[in-house]
Order: C-alpha cells, then structure tokens, then sequence
C-alpha cells in the first residue's frame, strides 16, 4: 500500500521509516505551503479550524504523488479534533477520491479497533509481530532524538553569532538522523548533532528573553502553521521553551505536558479537568511558565478554536495576577507572516522594557 | 428566600420547566432576564472574548441583565446529560464546559454564581447529587429538596410531553406559565419545514431575527429535532461512521437525519451561529448527507450580529418558492 499521514514538523522521518519498514510504500507528505492552505481552504468548511484545512490540503497533495491510504489519529472528544477524519472522508469521497482515512483511535477507550487496524497493516505489509514490535520501539527512538534536536535548536538559537547557523545544523542533524537504523545508530546520529549545534559559534554574554509557547497541538508542532516562530524568535535573541512534543516527555521535569499536575495548577482559574484539546494546559502552564521566571508566554491558537477561546477569555486574569505578558496569536489563513513577524518585535520589545525597568528597580532597591 | 437569576438562552429552552419549579418549591423567586434583545447583544459582545460565538457572547450579556436584580445567578457548568457515543463521552461544547469561569473572570460586580457540575454520564441518579448540592447551597434542607425535586421532575415531563405534541419550545414554555393546555391556533400552511440547530439558536427569535415567525407567516408549519424522542433521534446515530461529541450537535445532526428520512417533510433548514466550531462540521455532515440520501431541499443560514430580517426573509421565500415549484412539477 502506499501510505501518507499528516506533516507535523520533523516527526515525517520518523514516521516514513516506520511505513517503509513495515512493507509499505511511504508517500512523504510536503511540508505544508501556500498551495496546501489553499487546495485546503478550498475544500473544508469555511469555519473549520486551520488544522483541518491544512490536513484536507496535505491529503490532496499525498493523493495526488500517489497515495491511496491516510494514517491519522482519532480522539474522543470534546474537541473537534477527534471528528477530522470523519470529515475528512466525507469530503474526499464528495470529491470522487479514492483516498483512504484510517484514524487509530485511542486504544484506551477502543483496544479491539486499535488492534484490528495493527493487525491490518501488519498483514498487508508481510511482516511479523517480532519485527512489527522492533520497528515500533525503533520509531519511538526516532521521535524522541528529533525531538531532542529541536530542543536544544531553540536553547542555543538566541546565541548564534551567523544567522542561519542553527537552523542549517538542524538539517544536518536530521540529514543523519534519516539514515539511522538502529537504535545505537540513532543514539550516535542524535548526539551528533546536538554536539554539533554545542559547537557553533555563540556569543556567551547575551543573556536572551525567555518565552513560553503554548496553545494547540497542531499550530504548535508544525512550524510551516506558525511561520516558523520560534525560529524567528531564536533569530531576534530570545530563547523559547514550549511543552508540547510529539515524544511528549518534558525535558524541563517541572513544565510537563498536560495530566494531573497541570490541572491542579489551572483549576483556581478552571475547574474543568477536559474541556479538549489543550485548552487547560494553556492556562496551567502560563502559571508554570510564570513561577520560573519566564519573560513572557505566546499563544497560538488556530482562529474560532474552541478550547483556547475559553483559555483566552481567563488568561488575562491569570497574566495580570502571575505578572506575566501573554500575546495571543489567531492564526487563520489570512495570516501572513510580516503580521506575526511586526507583532512579535512589539512583544519582544515589551518585555525587554519591562526586564530594564525590574532591574532598575532592583538597583535602586540596593 | 434568594432572588435566583435565570438567563433567557442556553440551556433555557430546554431545562427551564424544571429549574423554575424546582426553585419555587424551595421558596425562592425565580428572575428570568428579558429576551434578547440589541441592548443584550451589545452588552454581550462587550464584555465576552471577542473571538466567542454569538450565543456565548449573547450569554454574557443576559447575565449582565441579571446581574442588579437577584442574589445570586443560576450558572451550571453542563457537562454531559447521558452516557452516549463510540466511547460513551458525549459532552457539551467545550465552551459550555469553561462558562461559569468565563463569566467570574469576564464580568466585574457579579452577584454570587449559583454552580453546579452537572455530569450525568454515571447515571440518572447523579441527577439528584446535583440538585442537592444547588439545594444545599441555597440553604435548603434535604427534606424540601427531596420534594421539590419530585416537582420538577414532574414539570420537566410534562414539558416533555406538550413538545411531543409538536409544540414548539416557545410556546410550550408560554403555555406552561399560563397554566393553558390549549396550544394557540395554527396559522393555515401548505408545506412543512424541519428546522434543526442548537435550541438557543433556533428558538431566540433576536438571534435569528425571526426566523419561525417568517416561515410561519409565509405558509409554513415548522418541525424540530426538539419534538422528536429520544429514541428516534438515537437510531441516526447507527447511519454515521462516528457520532459527534457534544450533545446539542447530536440532536441537530440525528434531527437533521431523521426529516430526511420522512416523505411528509418539505425542506430542512439548519440554523447555524456564525463562528461556531462544531457547525463546521454539523452543517457540511448534514449538506452531505442530504445529498446522498436523495433528500435535496437543504438550506442553511448562518446567523451573526448583523443578521437582520430582511436577509432572512429573503432566503426563506427564495427556499419556500423552490419548493413550490418543485412539488407542482412532481404534480404535473
Ligand atoms: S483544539 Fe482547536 S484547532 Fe484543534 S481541533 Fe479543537 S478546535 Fe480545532
Ligand atoms: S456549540 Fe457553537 S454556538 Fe454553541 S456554544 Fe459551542 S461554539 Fe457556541
């Protein structure tokens, strides 16, 4: 079968090598563009959020390379999110495609559909459960070192004395992370990288602004959505942290992703454990960001998403009793990056005022 | 005795019956805020998040309305009313789930928020978990709870039964407060419209500047997924690949499902609330399926802010003409 799924930043590598070592061919889905928003926009309704129009523009492309099968994840709810396949089928089929969406939904709450559509692919690609296991513990080492690599990408950015320094790293770095086949050649090509970008030129006494980014998975995962934000950020000097990985494990043990903690943190300002997607996480985390010391946290929110309106109508509250700025950035497919570009150096500004005017008041306290 | 404040949308036109008795069997006045209205609006988009849909902006303004009037305002935080879906997690929309917050955080000089969970996934009983906890919180003993309780039960029945009569909401509720089981005369009509959307969009005639009224008056009886049981409504739920997850976008989609199904239904119209994210979903299942199941007339408006009645008469007359003329087609 020949197989595509949707593009969430650099997880692609990972996820073609899964495909293909199952037996299958793997369509690569582009990088999301101007052609993918519009081929999206162009067929999901009006009011859907970014997300899905850039997911129905990528299954178009994929089909149009060749594809026959998406692989994309299902959810329960209450979000939006957990319906787009269902959607996304529908309007194929209006179209005359043939394209296929298989949504995994969450084994919890389904184990025999989770594993019926395992076992699908299993058998349609020929391989056997020994090898399907191993292939699997070999993505997750792959998700988990691309992340690695991002990470430290947006820790060492704000310092890079050549513009474009990091960033070009970066690609080597995933360069050699695609060839990887094992994990001790994973391991090996993960450090190799994170040592290469140690080892650029970096100017040590900047002290750079920290920002939390936060808000929905989609718009946060894929940069290509959000203009590539945090590598502007990076660019203008200020480091970023955001919790949301597709490896899901907080690096920064105290700035977790989502579960109990978070809510507990949120619920004076929220007392709903779920109200979908990551629109609690937003709030709590805001918090967290605040008690360690952050200078600022950005949102981005896909326009009419659900969750992060509710989480914007609290954070103001939250930013003014925390002492922290938050600037909330909509993103729609009107959305140009010169926008978000102008008012990101306003917020960067801002902070950088407020830095100047708390050390002041510091000296002046001595 | 407390001043207990209701707002006039939402969950009102379907759970007022039995809030209203259960309140007044406890002693306490009951204020409902006037219907909506531009003031309302206004009030509305100024204070909520700008990004909000319509009818939570138009919540915002209706609490604002209460707001110097009582002692305390009835503001629920629902949840989920049964147990339903692929994975048995149907709740309402999330923004339902985040209202009692939105509103303490938006509104300054609030009267005390009367607040209650209300997740009734476990079971019918839980019913009974919440209204002691609201009883209690008022001041109540389990006693007269108890009692008041076995009131309102009755009074949501029996509301029930008068919208199963195919009385629509509003008027069910009307004759509820004048104590008439005489519905008002129905105006002569040819043809018969099923309207589907979310109670507070569909029965708020400011919202949908008069929407009922217009297909009435222009030879229309009207039907909604609101007349329809529980059990009709559920059976569409096999005829889809997934239900949806939030309650009132089941009711329209299934409403929706079932008109199509019906010989004696003439057009469907879906009502839908500008910048509302399930609809986006709702309104194209509903235009898909209609297609599919040979059913063309579909019609959808979508109302916003500046939605006014001329708009709305327009399109229903062109959608009315349409129909017309395709049954003196069929005839011929
Ligand atoms: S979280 Fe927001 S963007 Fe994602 S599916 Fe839900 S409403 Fe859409
Ligand atoms: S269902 Fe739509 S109209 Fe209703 S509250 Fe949610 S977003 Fe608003």
């Amino acid at each position: 079968m020949k197989i595509s799924f949707p593009h969430m930043g650099h997880s692609f590598i990972a996820f073609k090598w899964l495909v293909e070592h199952l037996g299958h061919e793997c369509i690569v889905p582009p990088e999301p563009s101007k052609k993918t928003l519009d081929l999206g926009v162009r067929y999901s309704p009006e009011f859907a959020c970014i997300p899905f129009k850039i997911l129905m523009g990528t299954y178009l492309e994929a089909e149009e390379m060749g594809a026959e099968v998406i692989l994309t994840s299902g959810g329960c709810g209450p979000c939006r999110a957990g319906y787009y396949w269902v959607m996304h089928q529908y309007l194929l089929e209006e179209m005359g495609s043939k394209l296929k969406v298989v949504a995994f939904e969450p084994p919890m709450l389904d184990i025999r559909d989770f594993w019926k559509k395992l076992s699908w692919i299993r058998k349609s690609g020929k391989v056997s459960w020994k090898h399907f296991i191993e292939v699997m513990k070999i993505t997750w080492e792959k998700i988990k070192a691309i992340d690695d690599v991002e990470i430290h990408s947006h820790e060492i950015r704000p310092y890079e004395i050549n513009r474009g320094d990091t960033t070009r790293a970066v690609a080597r770095a995933l360069e050699q992370l695609d060839q990887a086949d094992t994990i001790s050649q994973i391991k090996e090509a993960r450090d190799a990288g994170v040592k290469l970008l140690d080892e650029l030129p970096r100017d040590r006494g900047r002290n750079p602004l920290k920002i939390g980014i936060i808000g929905e998975i989609y718009v946060v995962l894929e940069p290509s959505a959000n203009h590539y934000l945090q590598i502007m950020l990076g660019e203008m000097g200020v480091q970023t942290h955001r919790s949301i990985y597709l490896s899901g494990y907080a690096r920064e043990s105290t700035i977790s992703n989502g579960g109990e903690a978070i809510y507990q943190v949120a619920k004076p300002y929220l007392d709903e454990l779920c109200i979908g997607g990551h629109g609690v996480n937003s709030i709590g985390e805001t918090i967290l960001y605040a008690r360690h010391g952050f200078d600022g946290v950005v949102q981005l929110a896909p326009f009419s998403c659900i969750p992060e309106i509710v989480a914007k109508s609290i954070i103001p509250s939250v930013s003014r009793d925390f002492d922290i700025p938050v600037l909330t950035l909509f993103i729609d497919e009107q959305t140009g990056k010169a926008g978000v570009q102008t008012r990101l150096e306003a917020f960067v500004d801002l902070l950088e005022m407020r830095r100047q005017s708390k050390e002041e008041a510091a000296r002046l306290v001595v | 005795m407390s001043k207990i404040g209701i707002p006039r949308t939402l969950a009102y036109f379907v759970y007022y019956p039995f809030c209203k008795v259960f309140f007044e069997e406890l002693g306490h006045e009951v204020v409902l805020s006037s219907p909506t209205s531009r003031a309302i609006m206004d009030d509305g988009v100024k204070e909520a998040v700008n990004d909000a849909c319509i009818p939570i902006k138009i919540y915002h303004g209706h609490v604002l309305d209460l707001a110097n009037q009582v002692d305390w305002i009835f503001c629920p935080r629902l949840v989920s009313v049964r147990k339903h879906g692929e994975f048995g997690t149907e709740t309402f929309c999330p923004k339902f789930l985040g209202l009692p917050d939105m509103i303490r955080l938006a509104i300054d000089k609030l009267p005390k928020l009367l607040e209650v969970r209300v997740d009734l996934k476990k079971g019918k009983n839980e019913l009974f978990q919440v209204v002691t906890q609201v009883g209690t919180q008022l001041g109540n003993g389990i006693g007269e709870i108890k009692q008041a309780f076995a009131k309102a039960v009755k009074a949501q029945k029996s509301y029930s039964k008068l919208l199963s009569r195919e009385i629509m909401p509003h008027v069910a509720l009307e004759m509820l407060e004048q104590q008439t089981r005489q519905p008002p005369r129905e105006a002569p009509y040819d043809l018969k419209i099923a309207v589907v959307g979310y109670p507070y969009v569909i029965y708020d005639a400011y919202i949908n500047a008069g929407l009922l009224k217009i297909l009435e008056k222009e030879g229309a009886k009207v039907y909604t997924q609101d007349m329809l049981g529980d059990k009709i409504l559920d059976r569409q739920a096999r005829t889809l690949p997934k239900s949806m997850f939030w309650y009132f976008s089941n009711r329209a989609v299934y409403g929706g499902l079932h008109f199509m199904n019906r010989q004696d239904i003439d057009g469907i119209i879906h009502v839908t609330a500008f910048a509302c994210g399930p609809d986006s979903m709702v309104d194209r299942l509903l235009e898909i399926e209609s297609r599919r199941r040979k059913f063309t007339p579909y019609l959808s408006i979508t109302v916003d802010e500046h939605t006014g009645e001329a708009g709305v008469r327009t399109r229903i007359e062109a959608f009315l003409d349409m129909l017309r003329y395709r049954r003196e087609k069929n005839e011929d």
